[in-house]
């Protein structure tokens, strides 16, 4: 198993004409990822090359509208590449069409549009925005991830960081610890699937041993999985890590979510909280593979 | 500021007092001596705490206003949590109330719960975290279903809950209403009123304004976009911006007292590894002057006027950039380093490339060529510039 995404995963690309868009749908297929299609209106009926992964996806159907796609080829899963004035009406319309889980890449969505969304749209699980999307190791890849540093096990990864989970994924990988699935959640204020929801999905999945939470400065989720953690996972060991530690108040880097306003998202209130709910917090990215493997000893 | 926060709050109907947006001293002298009666100045600038900054004064005539206004023309306010200070360049010049008390209202996003969230407080005219902390009986809070929106009942039910004054219950629902229009209106972060006054004769109005907008909803209001840019924006943000970056993708951190000196600077390809870069430098005993997010590709073009900008800085005394080669190749992004750098219109100083990734070997290799000091991990990488800015060789 794996949470989210498996091989029987069938995937619609939206917005898969498009540079980012095809160059991603590409990579996807060569790591496995079973793309069915994609969707840019006006180009329906066409088809474009995904490469020689198989015969398949070197023809693969372009549609007019999601509805048609899920019609056609059964997708579950889509992942949206669309400019950020037209990211918004992409997930209603995958809504619309029936999807179950939908992977936002799009940086720089209004919060107040991912508001209304997440608020209507419930059916569907949104990974993202602003996202490098998920992959379940040697299963599908459905995102903007390099393949190459990750390896199939039993860790469980969720992250409000690209960059910062491809440097810990090496690391967990080039320690032997294989990943059952990794998830980007997203590094903006309002996101669709949070830290809580990976860790509800990875308490219940058979594969995963052991968990690492990768936060940062700001919001409050790291203190709420911190909490889930100490009620609902007592028999998952896990470690966490946050970015930004050293970060002075009231300046916002790079995620639109990653500042400390007032005394609201200070590292202090996470450290708290991993401390109160026996989490070990890693000071550097490098311990987290030693700290795994005592936890997991320990649990043993 | 101030003068477009209230500028929005009539559109909706939020009542405010009666004044003028100065933008010299002789204006204002003009505008009071043309309309007798108690004025206040109020410097138009971002920071928080301009009164006790020195940034508020009062007039009652012409004469009187006069100094007070030359004053504050160009005058440079600063607090602990302004150390550069911030220009006034304006003044909102605006009939002075008589308070008979000051309550607070704001609408903001609730990002665990992913809803719009109301604060009322009967105490106004105070930091309302403050208030949290110390009084909290007095704020009263309100989730609102985006796909309900606003409903009257929800003002009642707060302004019994927060003990709102008798006289701020029949004009409260209708502020509420139009601070939701705006907040909803303009994609806002934060919509806040503090103080909101009800007056000696019995009047509600917003005497004070807040208005956070979201800098990506910012497309759909471009009158607004025109505004934002007539006040002098964060200055890392403008320099970020001038060089192709986002907006927050480059911030430049002040000394702090207690801490190592910020003498390396830093350039990294993702924001959670910026971020992480900084705190591996800390961790090695040094400072990080900066957190500079290049994003995806780092090419040559941006990666030259990237290290430009952190190099400006002359604290800096040598640099760390921080590459997690997922997608690109790692000889690609070292040749182009080396091609960005490699003019005499970059400040030298001695630089740490960390390089992993596909062909990250030969990344290496063409780095060490070059005169750089190329590493293999973050944790070598932070020690290493933090030894060099030290001085070791």
């Amino acid at each position: 198993m794996a949470i989210f995404l498996d091989k029987n995963s069938k995937v619609i690309v939206q917005g898969i004409t498009g540079r980012e868009g095809l160059f991603h749908t590409q990579r996807m297929l060569a790591y496995g990822t079973n793309i069915v299609g994609g969707v840019t209106p006006g180009k329906g009926g066409t088809h474009v090359d995904g490469g020689s992964a198989s015969a398949a996806a070197s023809n693969l159907p372009v549609f007019n509208t999601v509805k048609d796609a899920v019609d056609a080829t059964g997708a579950t899963h889509t992942i949206i590449f669309v400019p950020p004035p037209f990211a918004a009406d992409a997930l209603y319309e995958a809504h619309d069409a029936g999807i179950g889980l939908a992977v936002a890449i799009t940086e720089g969505i209004p919060a107040h549009d991912m508001l209304k969304v997440v608020a209507t749209t419930k059916s569907m699980r949104i990974i993202g925005p602003n996202c490098p999307g998920l992959v379940s190791p040697g299963k599908a890849l459905v995102g903007i991830m390099p393949s190459g540093v990750f390896a199939s096990g039993r860790i469980g990864m969720i992250s409000r960081s690209g960059t910062l989970t491809y440097e810990i994924v090496d690391m967990l990988t080039r320690a032997g610890l294989g990943q059952s699935t990794c998830v980007g959640i997203g590094g903006d204020p309002i996101i669709g699937t949070t830290f809580v929801d990976c860790l509800e999905a990875f308490a219940n999945d058979p594969e995963t041993d052991a968990i690492v939470v990768c936060g940062e400065i700001g919001g409050s989720d790291e203190e709420d999985a911190a909490a889930f953690i100490k009620a609902h996972l007592p028999n998952k060991p896990c470690v966490a890590f946050i970015g930004g530690r050293s970060a002075p108040k009231g300046k916002r880097l790079g995620h639109a979510g990653a500042i400390i306003s007032g005394n609201f998202g200070t590292p202090e209130s996470k450290l708290a909280a991993f401390a109160a709910a026996g989490v070990p917090v890693a000071d550097r990215p490098s311990e987290i593979p030693d700290l795994l493997m005592s936890r997991l000893a320990m649990h043993a | 500021m101030e003068y477009q926060g209230k500028e929005l709050f009539r559109r909706v109907g939020i009542p405010t007092p009666r004044g003028v947006h100065a933008t010299s001293a002789a204006d204002t002298v003009a505008f009071v001596a043309a309309n007798p009666g108690s004025w206040v100045l109020k410097s138009q600038v971002m920071m928080g705490g301009r009164g006790k900054a020195g940034g508020i004064k009062f007039a009652d005539d012409a004469a009187a206003a006069k100094p007070l206004a030359d004053e504050l023309f160009g005058k440079v306010l600063k607090n602990e949590q302004n150390p550069d200070g911030e220009e006034v360049r304006s003044l909102l010049v605006e009939e002075k109330v008589q308070i008979a008390s000051e309550a607070y209202a704001s609408i903001t996003i609730d990002r665990a719960a992913k809803k719009p969230v109301i604060i009322v407080s009967s105490q106004g005219g105070m930091d309302v975290e403050e208030v949290a902390e110390h009084h909290p009986e007095a704020i009263s809070k309100f989730w609102i279903d985006p796909a309900i929106g606003f409903q009257p009942f929800e003002a009642r039910q707060l302004a019994f809950a927060a003990k709102l004054p008798v006289g701020y219950h029949k004009a409260f629902p209708k502020i509420l209403a139009g601070l939701y229009q705006m907040f909803m209106e303009y994609g806002a972060n934060l919509v806040e009123i503090n103080p909101l006054v009800l007056t000696a004769s019995g009047d509600v109005i917003a005497s004070d304004a807040k208005v956070e907008l979201d800098d990506n909803g910012i497309y759909k209001h471009p009158d607004l976009n025109a505004w934002r840019n007539d006040g002098p924006a964060d200055e890392d943000q403008a320099a970020a911006v001038a060089i192709g970056l986002g907006m927050s993708n480059y911030a430049k951190f002040a000394d702090e007292s207690g801490e190592a000196p910020k003498t390396i600077g830093t350039i990294a390809n993702g924001a959670g590894l910026g971020m992480g870069t900084m705190d591996a430098i800390k961790s090695a005993g040094g400072g990080a002057a900066n957190f500079l997010d290049i994003g995806g590709g780092a090419q040559a073009e941006l990666v030259k006027n990237s290290y430009n900008l952190v190099t400006s800085d002359p604290r800096v005394k040598a640099m760390f950039i921080n590459i997690f080669g997922g997608i690109t190749r790692g000889d690609q992004v070292a040749l182009g380093i080396v091609e960005a750098l490699k003019g005499d219109d970059v400040r030298k100083v001695p630089l740490v490339i960390r390089l992993t990734g596909t062909n990250a070997e030969e990344g290496r290799k063409i780095l060490a060529e070059a005169g750089f000091f190329p590493v293999e991990t973050m944790n070598e990488g932070a020690a290493k510039a933090v030894a060099l800015a030290n001085g070791a060789k």
